[in-house]
């Protein structure tokens, strides 16, 4: 019978949860495993991101950075009581505008510079500084008018090239002290340099290596050309087999004299306060053109000479040797400096990097995210409104919302077509104006606006709304008095993310001409105006290499204006916010 | 008004306490194809409490929604039949429904004061209604309203501070304050202590109870404790029907319905 009783409730008892079985503690270790590495991909996933964030950012404010920064050559200007006019009267404030300071700013650089000699020189001298180097002596004299006839000391914006140079991107300076007693045979012209040892072996060994590595480079070009099916390309075949080989003969002759190009590093020596540039360089000398006249030819001993290398061929830089040494003399007066680069933030585009600025792009997109600001905010909004509270529920209201969330997936560049269509073609708005750009951009924006505002509304508990209508407000004042301010923080955040996308937007500004060529800072939304991306493409299109720091200067103030955007919106948000 | 009285009382052999001020007539209520309130016709006296009670889904908060129009809210809702106060019809279609809310006032069964702050609250229907015509004024609104709904004691010192701040039954209060504040005839509460503690539901019975010398107020509770506490009236609702009406004491000591005596006694619900 007591069986009976147990075989019968253990029948019908359910199966129990062991705790203790193997199986149990098997699921428990899965289970565990299972969410350890849920929690692993999602750190390493962050990781990664993170990386690349870092990695992105570092680089684009490593290469950004010199941007802001630009070098000038302060010097002492001699402004002639002539230049403006009569030279007894003091000349007026147009004529000193108007005034060419080419010469002037040329006779401080000579001045800074004595012994300089030829038109070439001069030339190379005049091409280190920028075309807008008198820009701050023309302010000085404008504001004082009495400083004609002075001097005064004013800084000269030196060229990118120049400036480039400065910051690292001309060539590896390498100097050694000799062990000899150097002869020079004249001051200038073309001399030579005579040692009473062989202190110019290492360079020797330096060029035939040169010579060797131009070999190998050229082979590598013939084997490619072999391989052509061109006529015309094989046909030169022929002639650089035989270069090569000729540089192969004068890389293995032991001694002797060697023959410098432009292919080839460059040797000189600094001699008696001059530099004189090897052309023919030999173990014992050197035969070479003086780039800086010498004071004399009386020998120097070791300690007073220096044999100088430019590592870098002078085919492959942008900075010929003679400008060099002439920024390494300005620069060994110590009348070179660098300043902060104001008129990057404060001037408009130019041809000139070093002269190009990013106001005009900044006031452009402030101009063209006002416009879009202004007309996406209010209608977007009063269309989510009417949408989600108020537009009866039928076959049209649903046609236009499956509509609006359509536009938001249409690619931007067709509503460049369509604002070059419509506000171009058909109601005649000036091209390439902020108004434009933003109208553009506010069809662009407006979907995302309206999708994100229903969002934000719909999520505001129906109860606020219920009480507000119990107490006797109609419809529209309990959704404007109450709805709306709730749900005014969701609508700022799809605000924002719908303008930080317009500010990034590019492809339809193309469309509608904003990508022209605009020097100056526009001052209204009817001027002709280009938007900060559109700058950072136009920069980045263009050869000088110093615009390439001006692109990554530009994404960095980019970037600044997004967060400035975000931080406001943040701001904004936390102000409205109510507290549940 | 006078034969529609005499008719009302002849159905349901109870006189009415005080003068009609609520009157419905075969009132039905459809949310689209669901029939749920099925000709209801009830007089709900001034200046007492009546109280709806039923099991889940029986049509008590609808026909109460009806009452202030809160179901036009509801697109798929459609009333039919009258229901009059004080003789007018408020489904006319001349009436306007913002101002019928005004006189009659609703709380809810989850407190949802604004979020603002306990002042704006209860400020909030005498500014839009224009009854106040300064600034003072409008204080002596709410700190009267405040104090009808014995809340003034424990927030005059932070009027300003938000009023999602207070507790749940203080919350209850402040709404039942911005129904006042309006100056209703009548006050629909929907279950208005569902959501909060015994201690709190009985300083809101409390307040029921005192401002009933001045309103019609109309509650739905799904506790029969609370309806036999602070009613004066109670209406028994079955699936859409109105099964039986009557004085409170009536109903739970000697209902005439197998419905309700079996609901009251619960076995079903």
């Amino acid at each position: 019978m007591t069986d009976m009783t147990a075989a019968t409730s253990s029948t019908f008892s359910r199966p129990r949860l062991d705790v203790t079985s193997d199986a149990a503690k098997a699921r428990i270790r899965a289970r565990y495993r299972s969410e350890y590495r849920f929690r692993a991909y999602g750190i390493i996933s962050l990781a990664i991101t993170t990386a690349f964030v870092v990695l992105l950012l570092g680089d684009i404010v490593r290469r950004g950075v010199p941007a802001f920064f630009q070098h000038q050559a302060v010097l002492d200007v001699k402004v002639p009581a002539d230049a403006f006019g009569p030279a007894d009267k003091t000349p007026d404030v147009a004529a000193i505008r108007g005034g060419d300071y080419f010469p002037i700013t040329r006779d401080a650089l000579k001045a800074a510079i004595p012994g300089i000699e030829g038109r070439s020189q001069e030339r190379v001298l005049t091409r280190l500084l920028s075309s807008g180097a008198a820009d701050v002596l023309r302010t000085k004299l404008v504001e004082n008018p009495k400083l004609v006839g002075t001097t005064i000391k004013v800084p000269l914006l030196l060229s990118d090239d120049a400036d480039l140079y400065f910051k690292g991107e001309g060539t590896k300076i390498i100097s050694r002290t000799p062990v000899g007693i150097a002869t020079p045979s004249g001051t200038t012209g073309e001399i030579t340099v005579l040692t009473g040892a062989n202190d110019f072996a290492d360079e020797l060994a330096l060029i035939k290596k040169g010579l060797a590595d131009n070999a190998a480079a050229l082979e590598l070009d013939v084997a490619r050309f072999r391989r052509s099916t061109d006529a015309a390309v094989k046909s030169r075949v022929a002639g650089m087999e035989a270069e090569i080989a000729d540089l192969r003969k004068r890389a293995q002759a032991v001694g002797g004299e060697e023959v410098l190009d432009s292919e080839l590093p460059s040797v000189l020596v600094e001699i008696n306060g001059g530099l004189v540039k090897a052309t023919k360089v030999s173990a014992s000398g050197i035969t070479g053109d003086v780039l800086l006249p010498l004071k004399s030819t009386a020998d120097a001993k070791p300690a007073d000479w220096r044999v100088i290398g430019y590592t870098t061929p002078e085919e492959s830089r942008e900075i010929a040797d003679q400008d060099i040494a002439f920024l390494e003399r300005l620069k060994a007066n110590g009348s070179v400096e660098n300043a902060f680069n104001w008129r990057f933030l404060t001037g408009g585009d130019s041809r000139e990097p070093e002269l190009a600025g990013i106001r005009g792009a900044l006031v452009g997109s402030a101009y063209t995210m006002l416009v879009t600001l202004l007309l996406c905010l209010p209608i977007g909004v009063a269309a989510a409104i009417y949408l989600e509270e108020f537009a009866p529920k039928n076959r049209l209201t649903d046609l236009i919302e499956v509509n609006i969330n359509n536009l938001a997936a249409v690619p931007s560049i067709v509503f460049g077509l369509l604002g070059l269509a419509v506000f171009l073609n058909f109601f005649g708005l000036p091209r390439s104006t902020a108004i434009v750009g933003g109208l553009v951009l506010a069809l662009l924006v407006l979907p995302t606006i309206i999708i994100a505002s229903r969002a934000a509304l719909r999520s505001v508990p129906p109860s606020i709304k219920e009480a507000a209508l119990g107490v006797g407000a109609s419809k529209q004042q309990a959704i404007f008095h109450h709805v709306l301010p709730v749900a005014m923080p969701g609508i700022m955040t799809g605000t924002i993310i719908g303008m930080a996308h317009a500010l990034g937007e590019t492809a339809p500004l193309l469309m509608i001409g904003m990508i022209a060529f605009i020097v100056d800072v526009p001052g209204a939304i009817t001027d002709a105006a280009t938007v900060l991306p559109v700058q950072i493409f136009l920069w980045a299109d263009l050869p000088e290499a110093a615009f390439k720091q001006k692109t990554a200067g530009a994404i960095m103030i980019l970037l600044a204006f997004l967060f400035v955007m975000n931080g406001l919106a943040i701001w904004l948000r936390k102000k409205f916010e109510r507290r549940w | 008004m006078d034969a529609m009285n005499t008719t009302a009382n002849a159905g349901n052999k109870t006189a009415p306490a005080g003068p009609s001020k609520v009157i419905g007539r075969d009132v039905n209520v459809y949310y689209g194809e669901k029939h749920a309130l099925k000709n209801v016709s009830v007089d709900i006296p001034d200046r007492s409490v009546t109280a709806f009670i039923g099991p889940s889904g029986c049509g008590k908060s609808t026909f109460l929604r009806c009452i202030n129009r809160m179901n036009d809210t509801i697109s798929i809702c459609r009333v039919t039949g009258k229901i009059n106060i004080d003789n007018q019809d408020i489904y006319d279609p001349t009436l306007d429904v913002v101002q019928l809310r005004a006189r009659v006032g609703m709380v809810f069964q989850k407190p949802n004061p604004f979020p603002k702050s306990i002042f704006e609250n209860v400020a909030y229907g005498p500014r839009i209604h224009g009854m106040a015509k300064n600034k003072d004024e409008l204080e002596q609104v709410v700190i009267a309203s405040l104090e009808k709904a014995g809340l003034l004691k424990e927030v005059k010192d932070r009027l300003h501070e938000p009023g999602t701040g207070l507790s749940g039954g203080q919350q209850q209060r402040l709404c039942i304050a911005r129904a006042v504040a309006v100056s209703p005839e009548v006050i629909l509460m929907d279950e208005p202590c569902s959501a909060l503690d015994p201690i709190a539901t009985a300083k809101v019975e409390e307040l029921i109870d005192e401002l009933r010398e001045n309103f019609c107020i109309i509650i739905v509770t799904h506790s029969m404790q609370q309806a036999a506490r602070v009613s004066q009236r109670t209406a028994f609702f079955h699936l859409g029907n109105l099964v039986e009406e009557g004085p409170t004491t009536q109903i739970f000591t000697n209902p005439q319905d197998k419905r309700t005596q079996d609901y009251i006694t619960g076995r079903t619900g």
